[in-house]
């Protein structure tokens, strides 16, 4: 089904008693086959944006490409990053701002910037006893009631349908530069990029490849600003982590975005063949961790604190992280796809899934029990 | 602003209540001689006064634990404090109500500069968690004007935020852990050294969660390496109009500064005649601050400088050092004060879409005739925060009914042009009873069902945030169970 108003699709869940299956694009790939689905797609298009006041309120069906398009035209840009996985999970689709903001998908300048629930300032959304709710709203400090846009952010649609999401955009940076590290160990590029995280220049990525594009190991820091800013902080983390291996600097612009899109979007993880995971951990444990997996092939984000892994079919890495962390299964199947939460935290989520959706209708058993 | 009548079980249960307090706790930990008891009367919403039966200290997870599992065992509700700081009444008490402080936890836990995080217990003042790291380089960005004597349990609770949140953001930002225990006694942990926590985001849900869901005894926050320099402008403007176009062509063109504050007319003669800053005398003026090298400041400061020339300020001042630097913040640094040493006041904290300043200046100066009360304006023009200041006589009769009637339709203001009833301080009792010019009954509804799941009995502080009659049904549960 495809309701094309809010009123339509809460009339809709109203009456419902059997489980459905909420798509935006569908380019998670996680709608079981056979399944029922709602569309999100007639709830779309962009219903405010003031750039002067950062702030951009859409339809959640709408696509993520036709926002980005507009924020281009005045400059601005979603600072969270978010990825794009087709290619590497092998599907087709045009994302959408709810499928997103379900996912709290965020990428590589979410260590700096901010996750995209740090960017989400309001929803709506019809519960799973069709009541329309809204919560935030669309301006940049609110601490009115409880935050239960952050609750609905990585929900991964199982606590109700999200109809709007207001986000808060930033400008674009007129410059961005990438300083690069060649045939670092994880160990030792973990050090590099906490010293460069650690430094005052503001860095929005961090990340090691142990085959980058040309198949080499590197470990790439990303500094972005003015052109005269990004000249300078270059220079310095050039100078700083000189003790670490010779250091290249990239200041074309094209290149370097080239270079965390291919970060950003797994491209170096295209065409492996097995289970991709995503693990977040604490970053000096990322080279622990990737030691432990055995994969296939790897990268680390976030300053080593982000582990995307292609592992051989049905491997449960979860043995493999240690405590502080968890890893989501991301393509594959055979296993439950998220990490097991402790006794009390699987009560309180299951206790406020029961509360959202007491008829159990959306993505049932996506999430925990 | 109407409290809940205490309930008489509860206040007959005291001398019983105090004994198994004392059980597990040290004798100077568990506070319930009346006279002593006064000293949690209230927050800084001075207005309301109400001394609790009993206030405890404990000094661990493990002791908040017994403390709450007793208190669950016997009905009786518990409002968490951390330094009482709020200004929404949050940690004001009922007379049935027993004050957990958290004081007394106010350890580092753990520092790593590797991993850039600090994990403290929550009892821990917001400037000495930058006063832990600082010396390294590092610092905790959040930075609330109370941030000498707040703890970072109230400001989890409240969400808070301060100057530099432009750039920064708020604390749910910059959190990235808890150990919390629930009202049952029950102790979890959520989140940690890594980033966004497993499952549904809870940690996101608690915080701001007014200290309702659970009493948060430790935290794990992200720190930052500091800036190498930062210097601010000021800058005058003959209309409201004219500063408010000016920030939004700053933020238009791409530079984004760590701070933009503003001040109106009347804020702008109130802190010139208390600290004496040499402030220029105009209808706005706006103070901005940026961050980094001294190259990349001065870069900055061309930018801005250029963009608002194209809007004809009145003055433009640059601090050449630290000193200057010092000499424009102390007017706004000093505005509450300033604001003291005249008239009592109330301090509102709406939040308006930046585009609607003008608008809502105008509105304010409005109501300010008709209810024959002065205002005056402090404004964290970034992000649209609005701190109207409310000048009244607090001894004189029905001046504090008024204000507060005042500072209604303003709040109301705020939610008329798009924005919303708090941006930092939270509901509290203060809000409680707008809440529903904001919301509709299935939005309360919606977040009152997250207050269910995490404390089904509604005994951790009940009576706020949401008005008295939507949550009635649920408090009338406990009461009934008496
Ligand atoms: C377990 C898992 C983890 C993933 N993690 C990442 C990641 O970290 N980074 C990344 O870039 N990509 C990730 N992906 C891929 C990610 O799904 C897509 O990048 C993005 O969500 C695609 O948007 P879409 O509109 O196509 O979403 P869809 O595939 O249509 O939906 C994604 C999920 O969101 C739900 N959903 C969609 N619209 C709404 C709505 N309006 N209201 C409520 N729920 C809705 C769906 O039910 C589904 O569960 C992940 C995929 C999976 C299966
Ligand atoms: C002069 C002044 C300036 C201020 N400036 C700012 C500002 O710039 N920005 C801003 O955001 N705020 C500001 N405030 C408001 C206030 O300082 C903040 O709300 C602060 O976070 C409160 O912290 P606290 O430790 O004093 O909390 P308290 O006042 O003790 O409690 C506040 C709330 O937190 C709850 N709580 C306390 N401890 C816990 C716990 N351990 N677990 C769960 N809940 C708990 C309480 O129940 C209550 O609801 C200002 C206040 C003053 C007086």
């Amino acid at each position: 089904m495809r309701p094309e108003t809010e009123a339509e699709l809460a009339e809709v869940i109203a009456g419902r008693e059997t489980p459905l299956w909420i798509r935006g694009g569908g380019c998670g790939g996680v709608l079981p086959e056979g399944a029922e689905i709602l569309e999100t797609s007639g709830l779309a298009g962009i219903r405010l944006y003031e750039p002067g006041a950062l702030t951009l309120v859409a339809g959640a069906g709408t696509p993520l490409s036709e926002i980005e398009g507009v924020l281009a035209v005045e400059g601005q840009r979603l600072a969270f990053e978010p990825s794009d996985l087709r290619a590497v999970l092998g599907l087709s689709g045009e994302p959408t701002l709810g499928g997103v903001a379900a996912m709290n998908v965020s990428g590589p300048r979410r260590i700096q910037a901010g996750a995209c629930r740090d960017f989400m300032l309001g929803v709506r959304y019809v519960d799973g006893l069709g009541t329309i709710v809204k919560n935030g709203g669309r301006v940049m400090k609110n601490v009115t009631g409880y935050d239960l846009v952050k609750l609905m952010a990585g929900a991964h649609g199982t606590l109700g349908v999200m109809t709007e999401v207001s986000m808060k955009v930033l400008p674009m940076p007129e410059a961005q530069g990438c300083v690069m590290i060649d045939g670092l160990s994880p160990e030792v590029a973990v050090q590099a990029m906490s010293a460069a995280l650690g430094s005052p220049f503001d860095v929005t990525g961090a990340a090691h490849l142990p085959e980058g594009v040309d198949g080499a190991q590197v470990t790439m820091v990303r500094v972005e600003g003015f052109g005269a800013q990004v000249e300078y902080r270059t220079g310095k983390l050039r100078e700083m982590l000189a003790r670490f291996g010779d250091v290249r600097v990239e200041v074309d612009a094209d290149k370097v975005a080239a270079g965390w899109a291919y970060v950003r979007d797994l491209t170096g993880l295209c065409g492996v063949d097995g289970d991709l995971w995503r693990i977040s951990v604490k970053p000096s444990d990322g080279p622990t961790v990737l030691a432990a997996l055995g994969a296939r092939k790897a990268q680390m984000d976030w300053g080593g604190g982000l582990v995307w892994a292609v592992v051989a079919e049905g491997t449960d890495v979860r043995g493999r992280i240690g405590t502080d962390g968890h890893a989501t299964l991301v393509r594959g199947g055979g296993q439950p796809r998220f990490h097991p939460e402790s006794p009390v935290n699987a009560r309180l989520a299951s206790g406020l899934r029961a509360k959202f959706d007491p008829k159990g209708i959306f993505n049932p058993g996506l999430m925990g029990a | 602003m109407e409290m809940p009548a205490p309930n008489p079980a509860i206040m007959a249960k005291k001398a019983e209540l105090v004994r198994r307090l004392s059980e597990v706790l040290p004798s100077d930990a568990v506070i319930h001689d009346e006279a002593e008891t006064r000293a949690y009367e209230c927050d800084a919403l001075t207005a309301y006064r109400c001394p609790p039966l009993a206030a405890v200290l404990p000094a661990s997870t493990a002791e908040v634990s017994d403390v709450l599992r007793i208190c669950h065992e016997m009905g009786v509700p518990v409002v968490p404090r951390g330094s009482g700081t709020s200004l929404a009444g949050g940690a004001l008490p009922t007379a049935d109500s027993v004050i957990l402080g958290v004081a007394r936890m106010n350890a580092v836990l753990e520092t790593d500069y590797d991993n850039r995080f600090i994990r403290v217990q929550t009892g821990r003042t917001n400037l000495s968690v930058t006063g832990a790291v600082e010396a390294d380089g590092f610092f905790y960005a959040p930075d609330p004007s109370s941030q000498l004597a707040c703890a970072i349990a109230g400001n989890i609770a409240m969400n808070s935020g301060g100057a530099h949140c432009l750039k920064y953001g708020v604390t749910t930002n910059n959190l990235m852990g808890v150990t919390m225990v629930l009202m049952d006694g029950t102790v979890t942990e959520i989140g940690g050294a890594h980033l966004d926590a497993a499952g549904l985001d809870l940690l996101g849900v608690i915080c701001g969660s007014e200290g309702q869901l659970g009493v948060v005894t430790e935290a794990t926050l992200r720190i930052l390496a500091k800036p190498e320099g930062a210097l601010p402008v000021l800058m005058g403007f003959d209309t409201n109009e004219g500063a408010g176009a000016c920030v939004s062509d700053i933020i238009k063109a791409g530079v984004l500064p760590v701070a933009i504050e503003f001040m109106d007319r009347p804020c702008i003669e109130a802190c010139e005649a208390f600290a004496k800053a040499g402030y220029p005398m105009c209808e706005a003026l706006l103070i901005i601050e940026v961050e980094g090298s001294p190259e990349e400041i001065q870069h900055q400061l061309g930018l801005i400088k250029e963009i608002a020339a194209a809007h004809n300020p009145v003055d433009y001042r640059e601090a050449a050092d630290a000193d200057e630097a010092y000499r424009i913040w102390l007017g706004r640094k000093s505005a509450f004060g300033a604001m003291g040493q005249i008239n009592d006041y109330m301090c509102l904290d709406g939040t308006i879409p930046v585009s609607a300043l003008p608008h809502v200046l105008r509105r304010i100066g409005e109501l300010s005739k008709h209810y024959g009360l002065g205002v005056a304006n402090v404004f964290h023009a970034g992000d649209g925060n609005m701190h109207p200041l409310i000048l009244y006589n607090a001894n004189q009769p029905g001046q504090l009914e008024l204000c507060e009637a005042f500072g209604a339709d303003i709040l109301r203001l705020c939610v008329e042009v798009g924005g919303c009833l708090t941006g930092e301080h939270g509901v509290g009792i203060e809000k409680r009873d707008l809440m529903v010019d904001q919301f509709a009954p299935a939005d309360l509804e919606a977040q009152m069902a997250v207050k269910d799941v995490f404390d089904p009995a509604w005994l951790l502080n009940p009576a706020k945030v949401f008005p008295l009659a939507s949550s009635e049904g649920r408090r009338a549960v406990k009461i009934a169970a008496e």
